[in-house]
């Protein structure tokens, strides 16, 4: 007898007096029943049995080979006494009655088990070679069941369906034109081919894989505030573009770093291993953020690459699959090489990364490394004695001056560091001129030990430096600076301290008393004598350039050690530049020197030639030196950084969580491994590294690697996978239906040396492909979920798709490829929700407005809501299917959503230009562009009806017809008339509403 | 339908033609009387006597410090500023004041005894004092996750990770919707209050479930729902013109292909349609009395807590099945005695008016209120001036309290140990919330199952139990 898995295949006629088969008959049955407490996981099994393993059956006596009646497992599954029957009445779990015939069947046939089809290595079944082999089991299956399939396509809607499957675009009309006269035998063979030269070909490819490695413009946690790797999703477009073999771009993705003088395009891949979500949240425990980051490791890929659950495994052994708990935190191992914070700062810094620079980019960058090489080395007098040589470094000096602007205070405290803080004075704030800040005090005594605070709040604009400068006050004859120090408010939810590493003193000497001032002791500092100055001055700066936001404040602390008769300087004014190399800011006849309009005072030149002396140190070369320099800098924060995997010596310890709880210690450690049951490796007592991770997903023995692939791209192209359960190959998924099928294909793909196009074009050449989407009336009632099929499927098209579609029609779309990710238009105010910092949503107003879907800015909190809208996924974690909803929400989407009737609009101007003189033709247009087709009667009266009712609206009220064409950015053609092409707008936009722009049929 | 748009006509057409069209394939879910069916329920629920509806569910977003507000220690004020006993601290999770000096701080504000019950809460929420006799005040909460983002996560879907469907997507999933021109499913933020923590669109996604379960968000300024105005320069009469005629396109497409989703599709546009014309009706308050704006503390249109709360009645009487409210501004770090005084203030007025109003209308009895943090606050302070302290992330007991059918009024369950730290008595954990409130709703929460990665999922997890000693 033949036994149908249950549910989807169960209107499909079966055909009799076939054997039991374990794997597709019985292991479904018992894994959904009984596996929970019969199974592989030792912490829930009852009664000592386990089910999944026959030795364990057939040792506990529960089956009697060949005796349904004598077994054990058959008598309580007939059980009719609720407290004795199994599966348990607790459970909620029932068997029909096929299932209990089944599991007396397979007992008295003899209870052979098979090990999991999944976990024996596929080989090839016969067949005919090339796609002929996939409509032999197609064909073979469907004649199994008694069903005829439905004839080929016709040749538009196959040119969209290839053209929609291969590059997510909609076929230029000539094209399908030029199909459907094309009378040569391999006309379709070429299309196909021409589809898959497209660039675009990689795009499509690659919206799937970012889906599955979850790659995402955000760091998820938190702030979800940027990262930079797109130059990654850019490698993953170039090397399905490329058709890198699928076992190379493995290696890339799980070890790139770990290769042979890695290329900066390997580098890029290894990004793959810091796609998973980063937390910089102030409170936050390192230590649980690393296991946190540990098992998105492990599920990512055990889902991506083996289709397996093993990320059930963080907190006990798995309960249908042989995964132990072990096995989860021995492949967590692997990646603990990977040098990482568990709690970030700030949020600019995300662990290593690589910049990579364009091949034009990187010929000027040697250009310019030659040219400083060569300034550093030759004479520094001769190049300091070209006649504008001191005019230069004045104006160097003025440049330098002017970008030093006041911070100007608007609150600060102070206490004396006494622990009772009663016992404390209390200080006041003094402004006075120019953000000079006084603290006073209110009693008498003078300000000895103290902590003095200050708060200036921020604008949008970059700080570089903050310089010092001290006035006396009469209350001391010296002061005492023990410790400087910044710190960013408003940005996190705790004060962001800021890294000061350039010092830059008012004096030689007291060079090392600044560093003093940056150590965290109290007993060192920065102390001078008020006798014989008027004025001090200190700069510090910034270890980066800080990006200032409105909202955000700067708390600035001086603090001073108790025991010291010198006071706290309380009388100063602070400044900040945003110079990329600020210089101390100038004072005194200096200052007045490099001010100076008119011709200088011998006194004031004297100072600036002194000045000069000391700066360039006999060196002129410093305006080439510094020109060179900001240029290269330039490339360099030009170049594309992206966050790359690097290993480092130690790896952290990896253990074994009880219940995956990272506060518990107790747990054995591991090391590197691949689960026991598919290993393991052997290590000869070394630690294995991703790389041998790698080697192995890929190897011709591992069951599972090609055909999740292989099953996953049937997906893509025939609408359901041969096992339907996409990221579960294991005892939950789905036994495939056509398990010939999928372990030819999956031999196929290792064989053509894993070649990914080469699979896809097999699989679009086969007559399964071209077939016709529309059921007949025996497929439907036999199939309807068209698991056989004996028909295509019919798909909407995917989130990102949707828009390009519109995008393409229009016209408007820009087909370049890669890049930084792009903004297009986004309801205001969509990203309230976020903080720290606060986000400003600004939509590109350039040509990137028009770019694919594919580059939109991927923020994890907050998808862009039209591609949320069309299902698209947060890639929090790993997405291998997208659900295809129909919600009203779509609906709003493609009837307001900017992007849409700005299309619509720029369609309809192509319809006025290109679509002839009369209605009629233009609708013909329209339709023939936006669907490959022309339209029927029906249809045309439908839209023309429209036309003429909108363009009376318009007329009557041409305001109307100015706002609606005012939406968007692109530019309108002149002399089409406002109120004939608002109208045809209109029409546009039904077309791009109509059911049909979404599907590939 | 009044629009005279002929969207009626067309649906019985293509109702008319896919009764004929197609085979088998599941369209009884369009069968179904109404719009209902575009989020349909789950057969076979609710499985029990439900006790309410909806759901009001007034998250208090960056936890609210139950020390203060609910859960009053004397302790804590008698041994003010001494050091926390090792004995509670030791091993136990902490967030910012990790390595840090462990001192008691005492509430900052009185605590009051409100209504014939007693219920004894802070001063600074006098009118939620009003309604003491109507709430359950629950003291013995805990829950997993000690960081914002991540407790959010486990306080909606019961799990850390993301990707599971958020409470809200599984009351809808579970009961279907009741509304015929709006999303079963709606979340609110409002504004006012300080140090705002992020909150991800993950919180009311729908996870693995369909996407028809997701909530939607509406906005307090600007267009209330995404792309729920018509472009500009179209007017409702125009934008319903084109709505017909691409269902009348799509209707000639269904007479030669037997996509099953184009009836469905243009169901869709009908309800797309509906919800351009009601949402501007419902975020319009200008039908209310001024003794109904004035007793939320509201005009409409400012994007207060309140005007949320006058928001979340409408959509209650519209049928909304589940309505999310995030007010933030909770995270006192820092400032906690002032924070409070602001916090309070921002929430009590709106939270106690739409008790009341509620119970005036008769809709407090199929209705449940939550009113709870993702977690609460330490016993212990945070920061170094005196002047300024706060307290830290706390997650092994909090307080939260309940309202409605089913919940008894003037009531508190649970207890935590004389410092406030744990939850010693009758403990509450946040699965045992979900369990409670699918209960109240007519769900046994162990039924109510997805199947996702081979895996039966549910809200509550493997755990959860009903809090029996709460309910009416």
């Amino acid at each position: 007898m033949r036994l149908l898995a249950a549910g989807a295949l169960a209107c499909v006629a079966a055909s009799a007096a076939e054997r039991v088969e374990f794997n597709r008959d019985i292991r479904p049955i018992l894994s959904e029943n009984c596996f929970a407490c019969h199974g592989p996981d030792s912490n829930a099994r009852q009664a000592g049995l386990r089910l999944d393993r026959r030795g364990d059956a057939l040792a506990r006596g529960v089956i009697q080979p060949g005796d349904a009646e004598a077994s054990r497992l058959v008598q309580r599954v007939l059980q009719e006494n609720p407290a004795l029957v199994m599966p348990p009445v607790a459970t909620d779990k029932k068997l029909t009655g096929e299932q209990k015939e089944a599991l007396s069947a397979w007992v008295a046939e003899g209870a052979e088990y098979q090990e999991h089809w999944a976990y024996i290595k596929p080989r090839r079944p016969e067949a005919p070679g090339g796609f002929a082999g996939i409509d032999h089991f197609i064909r073979r299956r469907l004649a199994e069941s008694g069903l005829e399939p439905v004839g080929e396509a016709g040749r538009r809607t196959l040119a969209r369906r290839v053209s929609f499957d291969l590059t997510g675009l909609p076929p230029r009309a000539e094209v399908v034109e030029a199909f459907v006269r094309d009378g040569r035998p391999d006309a379709y063979e070429r299309l196909v081919d021409s589809f898959l030269d497209s660039p675009h070909y990689g795009e499509r490819m690659a919206v799937h894989w970012l889906d599955l490695v979850r790659y995402a413009d955000t760091t998820g946690y938190h702030g979800d505030v940027p990262v930079n790797v797109y130059p990654f999703r850019d490698y993953v477009v170039r090397s399905f573009n490329g058709n890198t073999p699928f076992d190379v771009m493995t290696r890339e993705h799980l070890a790139g770093d770990l290769l042979p003088d890695p290329t900066p395009s390997q580098l890029v891949a290894s990004g793959y291993n810091r796609l998973s979500r980063m937390t910089n949240e102030g409170g936050s425990q390192a230590k649980e953020y690393l296991a946190k980051y540990a098992s998105d490791r492990v599920r990512n890929i055990s889902t991506v690459w083996l289709g397996s659950t093993l990320g059930c495994a963080e907190c006990h052994d798995h309960k249908f699959d042989p995964f132990l708990a072990r096995d989860f935190y021995s492949m967590a191992a692997f990646f603990a090489d990977i040098e990482e914070k568990g709690v970030f700062s700030g949020n600019a810094a995300w662990g290593s990364s690589v910049r990579v620079l364009d091949p034009s980019a990187q010929s000027e960058m040697d250009g310019i490394e030659a040219r400083l090489r060569a300034l550093r080395g030759e004479g520094r007098r001769e190049l300091a004695t070209g006649p504008r040589a001191l005019e230069n470094f004045a104006a160097y000096l003025r440049d330098d001056l002017l970008r030093w602007q006041p911070l100007d205070p608007d609150r600060a405290w102070a206490d004396c560091g006494h622990p009772d803080f009663d016992q404390c004075d209390r200080f006041e704030l003094a402004e006075e001129s120019d953000a000079v800040v006084r603290l006073a005090l209110k009693g008498d005594r003078k300000p000895g030990e103290a902590i003095q605070r200050v708060e200036i709040p921020l604008e949008q604009g970059l700080l570089t430096a903050v310089a010092l400068e001290l006035f006396p006050t009469g209350d001391f004859d010296s002061f005492y600076l023990s410790e400087f120090q910044v710190r960013l408010l408003g940005r996190e939810d705790w004060p962001v301290r800021v890294s000061l590493t350039g010092l830059l003193p008012d004096r030689e000497r007291p060079g090392s008393m600044l560093r003093d001032t940056l150590d965290d002791n109290y007993h060192s500092g920065w102390h001078g004598d008020w006798e014989q100055d008027r004025q001090r001055r200190a700069a510090y700066v910034f270890e980066a350039p800080l990006r200032t936001n409105p909202g955000e404040r700067l708390e600035v602390s001086l603090i001073a050690h108790a025991r010291t008769s010198r006071g706290l300087p309380s009388r100063f004014r602070l400044l900040g530049s945003d110079s990329e190399f600020p210089e101390l800011p100038v004072a005194g006849t200096l200052r007045e020197a490099v001010l100076a309009e008119g011709p200088r005072t011998p006194e004031q030149t004297a100072a600036l030639e002194s000045a000069f002396e000391r700066f360039v140190g006999g060196n002129a070369a410093w305006r080439d030196v510094r020109a060179l320099e900001r240029r290269r800098k330039a490339l360099v924060d030009g170049a594309h950084e992206s966050l790359v995997a690097r290993a480092v010596d130690e790896p952290r310890t990896m253990r074994i969580l009880p219940r995956g709880n990272w506060m518990d210690d107790s747990g054995e450690t591991v090391q590197p491994q691949v689960p026991h049951f598919l290993g393991p490796l052997p290590t000869d007592g070394r630690r294995l590294t991703r790389l041998e991770l790698a080697e192995w997903v890929t190897s011709p023995d591992n069951p599972l690697t090609a055909r999740v692939f292989a099953n996953r791209l049937w997906k893509a192209f025939f609408g359901t996978g041969l096992s339907k359960v996409l990221d579960d190959l294991g005892s939950q998924g789905e036994p495939p239906v056509n398990p010939e099928l999928l372990d030819w294909l999956a031999v196929e793909f290792v064989e053509s040396g894993w070649d990914v196009r080469h699979l896809v074009k097999t699989m679009l050449l086969s007559e399964t492909y071209r077939r016709s989407s529309e059921p007949t009336d025996e497929l439907l009632a036999a199939d309807p979920y068209n698991r056989l099929h004996g028909r295509q499927v019919m798909a909407r098209i995917d989130a990102e798709f949707v828009r390009d579609n519109a995008l393409a029609v229009s016209g408007l779309l820009n087909r370049r490829l890669g890049g930084p990710s792009v903004k297009p238009y986004q309801p205001v105010g969509y990203y309230r929700e976020l903080n720290f910092p606060k986000r400003v949503y600004e939509p590109d107003l350039d040509p990137n407005q028009f770019r694919r879907g594919l580059y939109t800015h991927w923020q994890r909190q907050y998808v862009h809501p039209s591609l949320m809208a069309f299902d698209a996924p947060a890639r929090e974690e790993c997405a291998a299917e997208r659900a295809v909803s129909n919600t009203p929400l779509q609906s709003l989407v493609l009837l307001n959503d900017p992007s849409y009737v700005e299309a619509a609009r720029a369609f309809a101007a192509r319809i006025l230009r290109e679509g002839g003189g009369s209605a009629r033709k233009r609708v013909e247009f329209a339709f023939r562009e936006a669907f490959s087709r022309p339209p029927t009667a029906r249809e045309r009266d439908i839209v023309q009806r429209l036309l003429e009712a909108q363009r009376e609206s318009f007329e009557s009220d041409p305001g109307r017809a100015r706002e609606l064409l005012a939406t968007g950015i692109s530019r309108i053609p002149p002399g089409l008339g406002e109120t004939e092409l608002a109208a045809w707008a209109t029409v546009a936009r039904a077309l791009f509403n109509k059911h049909e722009f979404l599907m590939r049929y | 339908m009044h629009t005279g748009l002929g969207l009626v006509e067309t649906r019985r057409a293509f109702l008319g033609r896919a009764s004929m069209g197609l085979g088998s394939l599941a369209l009884a879910s369009l069968l179904k009387p109404g719009l209902l069916a575009l989020q349909p329920g789950t057969r076979g629920f609710p499985d029990r006597p439900a006790k309410v509806k909806r759901v009001i569910f007034l998250c208090m977003a960056g936890g609210p410090a139950h020390l203060e507000l609910l859960d009053y220690k004397p302790e804590l004020a008698k041994r003010d500023g001494e050091p926390m006993p090792e004995s509670f601290t030791k091993g136990q999770q902490i967030a910012q004041l990790q390595g840090k000096e462990l001192k008691i701080l005492g509430p900052q504000h009185p605590f009051k005894r409100y209504g014939n019950s007693g219920q004894h809460m802070t001063s600074l929420l006098p009118r939620i004092g009003e309604i003491a006799d109507d709430i359950c005040i629950v003291r013995s909460m805990q829950t997993e996750q000690i960081n914002h983002d991540t407790a959010h996560t486990f306080m909606n879907t019961g799990f850390r990770l993301p990707g599971r469907p958020s409470m809200g997507s599984w009351v809808l999933y579970g009961l279907g919707s009741q509304s015929e021109d709006l999303p079963g499913f709606v979340v609110l933020t409002s504004e006012g209050g300080s140090q705002s923590q992020p909150i991800a669109a993950r919180q009311w996604n729908s996870g693995f479930l369909p996407s028809v379960y997701q909530g939607v968000k509406f906005h307090s300024t600007g267009d209330p729902v995404n792309y729920v105005r018509s472009p500009n320069g179209v007017s409702r009469a125009m934008q319903g013109e084109l709505i017909d005629a691409v269902s009348e396109l799509n209707g000639v497409q269904q007479s030669w292909t037997r996509d099953p989703e184009i009836a469905t599709r243009i169901a869709q546009y009908e309800l797309a349609f509906r919800m351009q014309m009601s949402v501007p009706e419902l975020v319009d308050f200008s039908d209310e009395p001024a003794h109904v704006l004035e007793m939320y503390g509201t005009r409409g249109g400012d994007g207060t807590f309140n005007a949320n709360c006058l928001l979340a009645r409408r959509m209650a009487e519209r049928g909304v099945r589940f309505i999310h409210l995030y007010h933030r501004g909770w995270d006192h770090h820092n400032e906690i005695r002032t924070g409070l005084v602001k916090s309070c203030g921002y929430v009590d007025q709106g939270t106690a008016a739409l008790v009341k109003d509620l119970k005036q209308r008769g809709m407090l009895d199929d209705t449940l209120i939550v009113w709870c943090g993702e977690f609460g606050r330490t016993p212990m302070s945070q920061g170094a001036d005196p002047a300024l302290l706060g307290r830290d992330h706390h997650i092994k007991g909090f307080s939260m309290w309940m309202a409605g059918g089913g919940i008894k009024g003037g009531h508190n369950y649970g207890a935590t140990d004389e410092l406030g730290y744990n939850a010693a008595e009758d403990v509450v954990h946040v699965h045992d919330l979900h369990a409670t409130l699918l209960h109240l709703l007519g769900i046994e929460h162990t039924k109510l199952t997805y199947r996702f990665q081979g895996r039966d999922f549910r809200l509550t997890d493997v755990h959860g139990r009903v809090v029996d000693d709460i309910l009416a």
